[in-house]
């Protein structure tokens, strides 16, 4: 059990380090901002599994984010983005920083 | 010429020098004494009409530009196209060689034209070719008349050569013919208290407004007529037409505060189309003067604007009756409810503000640098000044609109009119050549792409000492194309890692500092960590606070 719970942790940088490259490769930063925070397209919070994103990505609802098939992007570029977007640092709230606040 | 150009009021002359025009040239610096109008060194056409757009947005009132016949016409033509969508007076004179006897070179054949205002026509208010002096005085005093009455728009008279080189007979009777005061026309006034009546009766009323407020009174009679109906306001920020901090400001909400409206009135909205409720039997009524005027080939006109009462007239010239029906119809029942009304709004307005500072957080440590971040470093060192933001910020997510408080005529300009790229910069100039009497500190966000079109207007800025503080939006590409590119990629299911091909501007990257600094002008950068963002600032704002241009290159994100 150790050493599967190890495995997964040395496994995850890797992937958000894959994930931040096919996020930039496959233009998700154009909409969505280098970190997912948002820009022509919406901010990108991600949930725990990546499947929702996967199926998202798939066959987006509403807004204008086109509907990528498998040809467009495989399922394990989208695992390594997801792992990306878990990874990033949350930012500080707005009451936290002063600039916001005039 | 010269006298019935000084006799127009104009402060400048933007124009790129050429021999169609110089004996007009010579005639203004020397028998003018370069005095209303000054001569400012523009190099390009495009330019310099694009400067004389800017200013007229901050001055109200237009500026002259001195074209070459045919070529000069041509380089100016998207800047002419811009002004007119943006509903903006630009004078125009435009050179020319109608005579052929006069024509002295094989290259002033080429710069000849039988129409010469021909290639503008379709986007000009008016134009003429006057053949005498008597006649150009006439045309070109018609022409300014023209230009400011709403829907304000370019103009031009061309300006023959012939008179401009022969000397005016000693017998001539020469007259200047006088403009007058020009009264803008208002709305029907038997509409305007319909208008009225349904306003005070509605029970959400919501009032949307685009390039209403021509000047500084537009900007108050709108927040007084908010103000007695205490209902919610939607600022499209065509021009400054309602403080950002206003409590019945629902810029930051607009969808939401529309989704509910029993009563829409847009006031001088260009594409009124896309204004929607989702309350059935909503009302929707029209105010503005572009029912007066419109040309057929050019779609600027944008999709039909049903409306249940269109009102053609001017909308800033309408509002005074408006306000003073409003006030006689409202009794003191509904003066209550309207208080009731205010509050709720109030207390919206401060949470979509909440809401926006919250989206600027998100990514304020980012590199390359968050637009939210540039946006508030920047307002953090002029909040306290008298500005004038002369910027276009839509592809920065309108962030100054949505956190910098607003509130005076000049805090904000509006966009290009017919998004042609090359407006910006050169508009920001003209802008901040306007601004430098009053004394204040214009801010230019600056698109990277848009620069390039026209990067010779920071050399006018440096040679005329015009004050501007210069803040690169600069994402390295042609953002908007990536997006559109990728998109095409995605829908046609092919590569989707080939959209810089064509969009991307970063091999080499420009350095804009340096391209600044070859024009004379101060500049610093490419910054790309946050924490570098503000000394820098300091430091350019110092230079532009000793009345000279500065420029920072800040590489940014994408939007």
């Amino acid at each position: 059990m150790i050493w599967i719970v190890l495995f997964a942790w040395l496994q995850q940088p890797a992937n958000a380090d894959r994930g931040k490259r096919a996020f930039m490769e496959y233009y998700c930063y154009s909409c969505h901002g280098t970190d997912g925070q948002g820009g022509a397209g919406p901010r990108l919070v991600v949930g725990e599994s990546p499947d929702r994103l996967i199926r998202y990505v798939r066959k987006p609802t509403g807004g204008n984010m086109p509907a990528y098939t498998s040809k467009s992007i495989s399922d394990e570029d989208l695992r390594a983005i997801h792992a990306y977007l878990r990874s990033i640092k949350p930012s500080p709230p707005a009451n936290a920083i002063p600039l916001l606040q005039k | 010429m010269v006298d019935v150009l000084k006799s127009l009021g104009f402060e400048y002359c933007f124009s790129n020098p050429a021999n169609t025009f110089r004996s007009l040239h010579e005639s203004l610096i020397n028998y003018g004494n370069n005095t209303a109008p000054e001569f400012i060194t523009c190099t390009h056409e495009e330019i310099a009409t694009a400067m004389a757009h800017g200013y007229a947005k901050i001055e109200g009132k237009p500026a002259l530009v001195v074209l070459h016949g045919t070529v000069g016409t041509q380089h100016a033509s998207m800047a002419v196209y811009d002004a007119f969508c943006d509903r903006v007076p630009v004078y125009l004179v435009l050179g020319n060689h109608l005579d052929a006897e006069g024509r002295r070179t094989p290259v002033t054949w080429f710069h000849s034209a039988r129409d010469a205002a021909a290639v503008i026509r379709d986007f000009t208010k008016w134009d003429d070719t006057p053949i005498s002096l008597g006649h150009f005085a006439e045309s070109a005093v018609r022409a300014y008349k023209l230009a400011m009455t709403p829907p304000m728009m370019p103009v031009a008279v061309v300006a023959d050569a012939h008179l401009q080189e022969h000397g005016v007979e000693e017998a001539a009777s020469l007259r200047v013919p006088r403009l007058g005061a020009l009264a803008p026309p208002q709305g029907d006034a038997g509409a305007v208290n319909e208008l009225a009546r349904m306003l005070v009766a509605a029970e959400n009323p919501v009032l949307v407004a685009d390039k209403l407020a021509r000047t500084p009174d537009g900007l108050a009679r709108f927040v007084a007529l908010a103000e007695a109906l205490q209902c919610a306001v939607i600022d499209r920020k065509g021009r400054m037409n309602f403080p950002t901090r206003h409590p019945l400001d629902q810029s930051n909400r607009a969808a939401a505060a529309l989704a509910d409206a029993d009563l829409i009135v847009g006031f001088e909205v260009s594409d009124f189309a896309s204004v929607r409720s989702r309350r059935s039997g909503a009302k929707r009524v029209t105010i503005t003067a572009g029912d007066l005027f419109t040309r057929s080939n050019y779609q600027d006109f944008q999709r039909y604007p049903e409306a249940d009462v269109a009102i053609a007239g001017d909308g800033e010239a309408t509002l005074p009756t408006l306000i003073e029906s409003v006030r006689r119809l409202t009794t003191s029942d509904r003066r209550l409810l309207f208080a009731d009304r205010g509050k709720q709004l109030a207390a919206l307005h401060e949470e979509a503000l909440a809401q926006a500072r919250e989206a600027a957080a998100v990514g304020w440590d980012s590199s390359p640098i968050s637009t939210a971040r540039l946006c508030m470093e920047t307002y953090a060192q002029v909040s306290d000044l008298d500005w004038s933001l002369v910027a276009d910020v839509i592809f920065m997510q309108n962030w100054p609109l949505r956190l910098w408080s607003m509130d005076k005529h000049y805090h904000y300009i509006g966009g290009p009119g017919g998004y042609g790229v090359g407006y910006g910069a050169p508009a920001a100039v003209g802008a901040a050549l306007a601004n430098r009497k009053h004394g204040r500190i214009t801010v230019n966000f600056q698109y990277d792409g848009d620069l390039m079109f026209a990067p010779g207007c920071l050399w006018t800025a440096a040679h005329h000492k015009i004050p501007m503080l210069t803040l690169m939006h600069n994402n390295r590409a042609y953002h908007q194309e990536v997006m559109e590119v990728q998109r095409m990629a995605v829908e046609h299911g092919r590569n989707a890692t080939r959209a810089h091909i064509g969009t991307k501007i970063e091999d080499p990257p420009i350095d804009f500092a340096k391209l600044a600094q070859s024009m004379g002008v101060y500049a610093e950068g490419p910054i790309s960590d946050p924490k570098d963002l503000a000394p820098a600032i300091t430091r350019a704002l110092n230079v532009v606070k000793r009345g000279e241009p500065a420029l920072v290159d800040v590489l940014t994100q994408p939007r």
